[in-house]
């Protein structure tokens, strides 16, 4: 173990929890998340990749620290997404469910503040939600869906990389409890 | 229990929010039935935020699109201007392509039809000259082609080769002032001379003022000028008039209709028939005969035959005699008994010579001349209701009283 896992793990308990998002903030923010992943792609075709509501899950429970706040947050925001889409209602629930309460398990262990580890961290959050979205779909909906492993690590690093400066406008948005 | 929910509290409340889940997962693809309350709920939230941004974005981001929108508009007026252009003119070269086509096949058609041995040719070009004229053909001696020979197209002449050269050929149009060609009208079979006048009407020319032409009367050619095989059509009377001596007609070819781009040159004409047209009228509207007048002949007309010459006067004579003796003329072997010719009236009526004397006087009476014949002064007077009898002599008018000495004719 170096010297830097260690301060990572020492660091791990999380330093933020002085800082709270407004509720206001808590219902808008994953709000225009949905939003922009319905409307902005319209004129934006290419930004179809980003996946805003995993993020923005992501955030909450790496920032909140909660496992069970985070699990249902996780499960609002799949459920909101559900509502708006063509699939049955629980499928992107319960995979933002596992992915809210998997990064709150993390973010106790780890330095959530570090730019690394938010990386890494967006980058296999956003791999696990896509691979797990094809097997909830294979397994209960018997959708023979292809799972395109390359194109998936690839929007995972873009993902990540727009996680990094968005946990940065987000943190500004928190205050103080 | 209470040490494992309170051990494993978080991955309780995990599983079983994901069961919940996969419940109502279950339930929505065994019952095939949706949860439209928080769908509606969800579509509720969002779609008045969604329409909000709609409108914000039209009102800003959209007047800013549609102002450099508006920009490019007068560039892409002009090039829509320019490639509507090209359209037009591409449109119109097709539409000559199929004119041509047609043009070349109703040419075909004609030339397979027509008696006369003809060669198709094509207008290339047009000959110099202000007033004149004159066209250039691709088809010249090499195919045959001569000065002297008519071109005409299917809808009538066009000129004639003035000039024939191995490749090509000079054609004057029918047009040029110094064009001339016999014609013919179709209805009142007058004839006269084509003379081109240097723009798109023709003149005929050499009809006299008493000749009748009428206007839209068809002309065709009448051969006589040896160039244009009889019978081809020429045009179209457009306007007519008395001149000081000839007629002023002027008619519209029908060859050149359009412009004559596509040619027959006539190689061996056959003359053809003016095709019949409608017979010439007297000019004035003639009401047809009352029914009854048609079928029966009118109290106090003339029988037939009675209008007609002396010799048919004869025959009726001679044959009314032999059926009153009972003979047939044509039978009988030569040397047979003929009728009885002396019991035969006059021709005029007079009576047989020999059934009366003459009457003999001292002086001799002044020959009195035979009246006309009662159908002759029937035919000049219509207004006499008297029949016409042929048979019975004829009434003589009564003797002048005879002079006791007649004057001695004098010598003037």
């Amino acid at each position: 173990m170096t010297e830097y896992t260690e301060h990572l793990l020492r660091e791990a308990p999380n330093k933020d929890t002085g800082n709270r998002f407004r509720f206001v903030w808590l219902v808008v923010i994953p709000l225009i998340a949905v939003l922009s992943q319905v409307y902005v792609p319209r004129f934006v075709g290419f930004l179809t990749y980003l996946e805003l509501p995993l993020l923005i899950t992501v955030h909450f429970a790496l920032s909140r620290g909660g496992p069970i706040s985070a699990l249902f947050y996780g499960m609002f925001i799949g459920l909101v997404q559900d509502s708006l889409s063509h699939q049955p209602i629980g499928m992107y629930g319960i995979v933002k469910t596992l992915v809210g309460y998997f990064a709150a398990s993390v973010s106790m262990r780890f330095d959530v503040q570090n730019p690394v580890v938010t990386f890494i961290l967006s980058f296999f959050f956003y791999f696990f939600h896509q691979f797990f979205y094809w097997v909830l779909a294979r397994a209960l909906l018997g959708e023979a869906i292809l799972f395109d492993v390359q194109q998936t690590l690839t929007f995972g690093l873009l993902n990540a990389a727009v996680a990094l400066p968005l946990f940065r406008i987000l943190d500004k948005l928190k205050v103080a409890s | 229990m209470d040490f494992f929910l309170s051990r494993y509290r978080h991955l309780t409340v995990l599983l079983i929010v994901i069961a919940a889940q996969l419940l109502l997962i279950a339930y929505q693809v065994k019952t095939n039935k949706d949860v439209p309350l928080i769908r509606v709920w969800a579509v509720t939230a969002v779609t008045p935020v969604e329409t909000g941004l709609e409108l914000a974005r039209r009102y800003t981001w959209g007047f800013v699109e549609d102002y450099f929108v508006l920009l490019g508009v007068r560039s892409q007026n002009e090039s829509l201007k320019r490639e509507n252009g090209q359209l037009k003119i591409e449109n119109n070269y097709l539409k000559n392509e199929l004119a041509t086509a047609d043009r070349a096949r109703a040419l075909s058609v004609f030339q397979a039809r027509s008696p006369s041995k003809t060669v198709a040719a094509r207008v290339i070009g047009n000959g110099t000259g202000a007033n004149s004229k004159v066209v250039f053909v691709d088809r010249g001696s090499t195919s045959g082609v001569e000065s002297g020979m008519a071109v005409v197209t299917p809808d009538g002449i066009v000129g004639k080769v003035v000039d024939a050269y191995p490749t090509a050929s000079l054609v004057m149009l029918i047009t040029d002032p110094t064009f001339a060609a016999g014609v013919l009208s179709q209805k009142n079979r007058v004839r006269g001379t084509l003379k081109g006048q240097g723009h798109a009407e023709c003149l005929v020319d050499y009809v006299q003022n008493e000749e009748r032409v009428d206007v839209g009367e068809w002309f065709y050619t009448s051969g006589d000028d040896r160039i244009f095989p009889k019978g081809f059509p020429v045009g179209q009377v457009a306007a007519v008039q008395n001149g000081k001596t000839f007629k002023e007609i002027y008619i519209t070819p029908s060859g050149m209709t359009g412009g004559a781009e596509e040619v027959l040159i006539v190689l061996q004409g056959v003359h053809q028939e003016v095709p019949a047209g409608e017979l010439a009228t007297p000019g004035y509207r003639i009401m047809p005969l009352p029914a009854e007048a048609a079928s029966e002949t009118p109290q106090g007309a003339p029988e037939p035959g009675a209008m007609g010459t002396d010799a048919d006067r004869l025959r009726a004579i001679y044959k009314q005699a032999g059926a009153d003796q009972k003979h047939v003329y044509g039978e009988g072997v030569p040397g047979s008994k003929p009728p009885d010719f002396t019991k035969i009236p006059s021709v005029h009526g007079a009576p047989p010579t020999t059934s009366a004397p003459p009457q003999v006087s001292k002086v001799a009476p002044k020959p009195t001349p035979l009246p006309p014949p009662k159908a002759a002064t029937q035919a000049s007077d219509p207004t006499d209701d008297e029949p016409v009898e042929i048979d019975k002599p004829a009434r003589r008018p009564p003797p002048s009283p005879a002079p006791a000495k007649a004057p001695a004719p004098t010598d003037q």
